[in-house]
């Protein structure tokens, strides 16, 4: 670990890629330098499952060739990047850190490694996460778990717990998560960095192995705004592969980041400042609200009762979808097999010794969920609350531009603190209405809380409010300061 | 603690996902299963009667590509990642009964 | 059963059937991989098709008209509908769950005419894909004794439409000439080349019996039904076996049953059960689909005549009923229709150019056909200048080396007899057989038919086949 005065965090995406298109670094320096990080200090934080060095050298030496020949090596040239182990890459394994994919070279790669590779980007490896992403501490990895770098006794929140303890490390300037419920945001605020969920669409789900296909987005982590704004242009946009990606360009947002929040109507939710969520967090977030009423920004309080619900609705929708989801992995065509002297009996033993306790545990909330005779009083109504939510939320977007909340109810708890799946569930409760409407989130760091560990402010939009957003994320960062 | 599942659901339940639990798995898996399904009863205060359920938070419609041949995967890559190939086919073992 | 439909002690059958048809597209349903059959292996397979970890079902838009365009052959209305998720565990199905078109088909509530002129309702027509094929190995080869199995993904997320008939077919023979007619619409509209031998075609039978006013009865489900005779004879038997089993005392049970083309029997191969719980819901990686109007109509516009309408036409040009010919159906299911209307139109009698077309042109390429001299050569021999005989010997030469009949017909040395030869002729077999003559002059009608051959093939014999037979049956007719 580092010490207090000393940078985790040595240098960010934009200045990297400037410095390396300009040729005042080479990418391959870069790469060395954060593989080296990385290879002495992963052992106790445990961010990474595979580390692909050479093909890290390789791709960083392509870049150096690029600029070397006078063309334009890419807006993320030579900048390393962290993937979480539930993104497709081609003859990379791609875990999803559950045994039943161990050693799993997919054939091919996501749509976002494609479009990072395309704009000169280096990944590193493979991050860490909860099982098939379900989870909020990634405790649930079947590879062991990833330790917080702001304190190693403490989780780093999940499921992208290994992108975000990355991007807090140092190790990587950027990462990937996704976020069904909360995945990317809940462990950017434990670890101290930038998550971003992007509108339900902005970003290709083309190679990440499904969890929530109705929920499921992926997202960018980093230091700062600024950084996370790069990375979610670099990925974001149209992919016809992807039959719910939105049929447009990925929205501009770097150029507004100066804009300011002068007029910005923003709401602070009410109810998620009160009961369950800690005192030091909602107080971070009442601060953060000064901050942007400072900055010029129109603060002021909205109550959403129905989101209180969304816990409910998706704890049955999550796991309906990925129990159908996950019924691919029977061990035939990849993967974990079990031998047995039937087919029925080799699935059944496949996916019992391949599967994870929380993963188990969904796949039978799940079916359950759906089973006949259950549909309507489970699935069914959760479908209904989903539609409540909506409507509340738009009811709230009639008299603001963004909301504002806690990302996580508390700090980053301590490994092996939170052992009963409901009290687990429950850290989800901030982030999960934005997944259920479709609509953009972040978390952004935002000082510490009692425990001198961070808090991470959430700031919510509507769909395709990613602008508004990113502006508001900006000034309270620049509060911060 | 409340009736809302039984253990025969949840054994049940275990036979549709394709998962084998024991007596104390089931027991506990039981227990879980029943607390998260009393937790998401606080919908029930909710009025829900006539409200469109929400399948998907996009309004898309239509979407398709036109019949145009793709590129296909390597085999021998593909099969390379499989338990067990015979005659470049998938092997299996015995496959009792029919397909449903 | 000889007689349609009729079952001991008053049963009769009821039967829907459900065909499978392969969609005649380039792609599968939702990936660019080729649907081709016969392809080696696990070679027609990209990320969807192996429903690899990450990949995303995208619809084939091709897939969706042809689901349109039979819909509106079969007079269905052509709705929105969405995808749903088919959940059960099968090593055939790459993602253990078929996408399938549950609650919200999007073709529904239409009908197909029989030949016979009865309609039998189509309840739905649905998009679905199709699964994988498993070879069995070891033991008998057969899936119950194999020791391990094979399984190619080839044929695994290729279109499917499947159409679900209600249960308004009465016998074996409407089973099979629903099945008949609905690839014959299949093939027309080009949505499925409609092979049963290459499984582009798949027939699975509904079966149950009732005593009419009563009841329906238990249905069973017939699969393995690999071509019409085997669906005629595997209906004939399942209703046959289930009122043998009801008059033993039995009750049926609802079971999936596999038909034994060896043996002609049926055998239990699955009984429904609780554990049929396919968990569906809404698609999530599709969107809703709603195709507009102006589509529909485009589409509809560009159907071509179906095969009824054909059969009407052609029935009506020839001055028969389709009810009334078989070879109406014929020549419209061998495509020699539009000939046989050019053959009508260019003066041939039509009852005559429907034998022709039926029996003499049906393999021959009807495009590459000298219309004109045909009908020529068809005027001849109604007008009594060539028997049958000749006329067929004329039509092999003007096929192959072109000509007119006239020339030919020189050619070959045939002069057709005049009918004061042909009478002298008669006269003297009449005088060589005077107790065959007695015979036929005092006989009933079928005696007459047996004579009437006799003396026309002693005519013929004695003119080495130039006389014309109907003339010759026309002059003991007249002499009689």
């Amino acid at each position: 670990m580092s010490d207090a005065d000393e940078p985790v965090i040595p240098l960010g995406a934009r200045a990297i890629a400037e410095a390396v298109a300009a040729g005042r670094i080479t990418a391959l320096e870069v790469a060395e330098a954060h593989l080296d990080g990385l290879a002495t200090r992963d052992e106790t934080v445990h961010a990474f499952l595979t580390v692909t060095a050479e093909q890290a050298l390789a791709d960083a030496e392509a870049v150096d060739a690029k600029v070397s020949a006078g063309a334009d090596p890419g807006p993320l040239a030579g900048v390393p990047v962290a993937l979480k182990d539930n993104l497709c890459t081609r003859g990379v394994a791609t875990t999803c850190a559950s045994k039943i994919l161990e050693g799993w070279k997919p054939p091919y790669d996501a749509t976002v490694v494609e479009r990072l590779r395309a704009a000169g980007a280096v990944t590193l490896g493979k991050a860490n996460m909860d099982e098939f992403a379900m989870g909020s501490s990634c405790e649930n990895s079947a590879f062991g778990p990833t330790r917080n770098p702001r304190d190693p006794s403490r989780v780093p929140g999940g499921s992208s717990g290994g992108s975000a303890a990355a991007v807090a490390a140092g190790f990587a300037p950027l990462a990937l998560g996704s976020d069904t419920g909360g995945s990317i945001r809940q462990p950017a605020a434990l670890c101290g960095v930038v998550g971003v969920k992007p509108t339900y669409g902005a970003v290709s789900r083309y190679g990440l192995v499904a969890f929530a296909s109705s929920l499921d987005q992926i997202g960018p982590f980093a230091a700062d705004v600024a950084d996370a704004a790069l990375l979610l242009e670099t990925i974001g946009g149209h992919d016809g592969r992807d039959s719910t990606s939105i049929p447009e360009e990925a929205p501009e947002i770097s150029a507004h980041l100066d804009d300011g929040v002068d007029g910005l109507r923003v709401g602070v939710v009410t109810d998620l400042l009160g009961d369950g969520i800690a005192g030091d967090v909602a107080a971070r977030v009442r601060a953060a609200a000064e901050a942007l009423s400072a900055a010029g920004a129109k603060v002021g309080e909205v109550a959403i009762p129905e989101l209180a619900y969304g816990l409910s609705a998706y704890y049955l929708i999550a796991p309906a979808e990925a129990s159908s989801n996950l019924a691919r992995f029977d061990g035939v065509r990849y993967g974990l097999r079990v031998d047995a002297p039937t087919t029925a009996e080799m699935m059944v033993a496949t996916r019992t010794a391949g599967f994870g306790p929380e993963v188990k545990r969904r796949i039978m909330l799940g079916t359950y969920a759906l089973s006949a005779g259950y549909y309507d009083a489970y699935y069914g109504k959760a479908l209904q609350v989903r539609t409540l939510i909506c409507r509340a939320f738009e009811r709230a977007y009639a008299d603001f531009d963004v909301l504002l909340t806690p990302t996580s109810p508390t700090t980053a708890f301590e490994l092996g603190a939170t052992t009963d799946p409901l009290a687990m569930y429950l850290n989800d409760v901030c982030t999960i209405p934005s997944n259920l409407a479709g609509h953009p989130a972040m978390s952004v760091p935002f000082g510490v809380g009692g425990d001198g560990l961070p808090v991470g402010v959430q700031v919510l939009a509507p769909a395709l409010g990613e602008v508004p957003m990113f502006r508001a994320a900006a000034a309270i960062e620049e509060g911060d300061r | 603690m409340t009736e809302r599942i039984s253990r025969d659901d949840v054994a049940h339940v275990a036979r549709l996902a394709n998962l084998a639990l024991d007596d104390d798995e089931l027991t506990t898996m039981t227990r879980q299963l029943a607390a998260v399904l009393d937790h998401a009863a606080d919908v029930e205060t909710l009025e829900l009667d006539g409200v469109e359920p929400t399948t998907h938070p996009l309004p898309l419609r239509n979407v398709w590509r036109d019949d145009v041949v793709g590129p296909t995967l390597d085999r021998d890559e593909v099969l390379a990642a499989a338990p067990a190939v015979v005659n470049d086919r998938f092997e299996v073992p015995a496959i009792l009964g029919g397909e449903p | 059963m000889s007689d349609e439909g009729v079952l001991p002690d008053g049963y009769v059958m009821v039967v829907g059937l459900e065909v499978h048809a392969e969609l005649a597209t380039a792609t599968k349903m939702f990936s660019g991989a080729p649907n081709a059959y016969g392809a080696a292996p696990n070679t027609n397979i990209d990320p969807v098709t192996l429903g690899l970890p990450g990949s995303l079902p995208v619809l084939n838009k091709r897939a969706v008209e042809l689901a349109i365009r039979l819909g509106l052959a079969l007079n269905c209305t052509v709705q929105p509908s969405v995808f749903a998720r088919k959940n059960y565990f099968y090593p055939d199905m790459p993602k253990d769950f078929q996408i399938s078109q549950y609650d919200r088909p999007i073709d529904v509530d239409g009908w197909l005419e029989l030949p016979s002129g009865k309609r039998i309702g189509i309840e739905r027509a649905h998009l679905e894909e199709d699964t994988g094929k498993s070879t069995h190995v070891g033991g008998s080869g057969r899936i119950s004794g194999a020791d391990h199995s094979l399984v190619d993904y080839n044929r695994a997320g290729v279109p499917l439409l499947e159409i679900v008939s209600r249960p308004d077919i009465a016998s074996s023979e409407e089973a099979r000439a629903y099945a008949s007619e609905l690839r014959a619409i299949l093939v027309a509209t080009g949505v499925s080349d409609g092979r049963m031998e290459e499984g582009s075609m798949r027939v699975d039978a509904n079966v149950s019996v009732h005593r009419p006013g009563e009841p329906f009865g238990t249905r069973c489900e017939i699969k393995n039904l690999n071509s019409l005779r085997s669906l005629g004879r595997a209906v004939d038997h399942e209703a046959r076996r289930q009122v043998d089993a009801l008059a033993a005392g039995e009750t049926i049970r609802q079971e999936t049953r596999l038909w034994d083309e060896q043996t002609g029997r049926t055998a239990t191969m699955r009984v429904k059960e609780d554990a049929d719980d396919y968990r569906y819901f809404p698609e999530p990686d599709l969107v809703p689909l709603e195709p507009d109007e102006a589509w529909i109509e485009q589409i509809r516009a560009s159907l071509p005549l179906l095969p009824a309408q054909r059969r009407e036409r052609l029935a009506e040009a020839a001055g028969v009923t389709p009810e009334q010919s078989h070879a109406v159906g014929v020549v419209v299911e061998r495509g020699a229709d539009d000939l046989a209307l050019a053959l009508i139109d260019a003066g041939a009698p039509g009852d005559r150019v429907l034998v022709y077309v039926e029996q003499h042109l049906g393999e021959v390429d009807p495009t590459a056909v000298d219309v004109a001299a045909v009908a020529a050569l068809v005027a001849m021999e109604v007008a009594g200048e060539l028997t049958a005989t000749q006329a067929k010997k004329v039509l092999a030469v003007l096929l192959d080396e072109g000509g007119t009949p006239a020339d030919i017909a020189r050619t070959l040395g045939f002069e057709a007899m005049s009918d004061d030869a042909l009478s002298t002729t008669l006269d003297e077999i009449v005088a060589q057989h005077p107790e065959e003559w007695e015979r036929f002059r005092t006989g009933d009608d079928k005696t007459r038919g047996k004579l009437t051959g006799f003396f026309v093939g002693q005519v013929m014999r004695a003119t080495n086949g130039s006389a014309d037979g109907a003339a010759v049956t026309r002059m003991l007719r007249d002499r009689a």
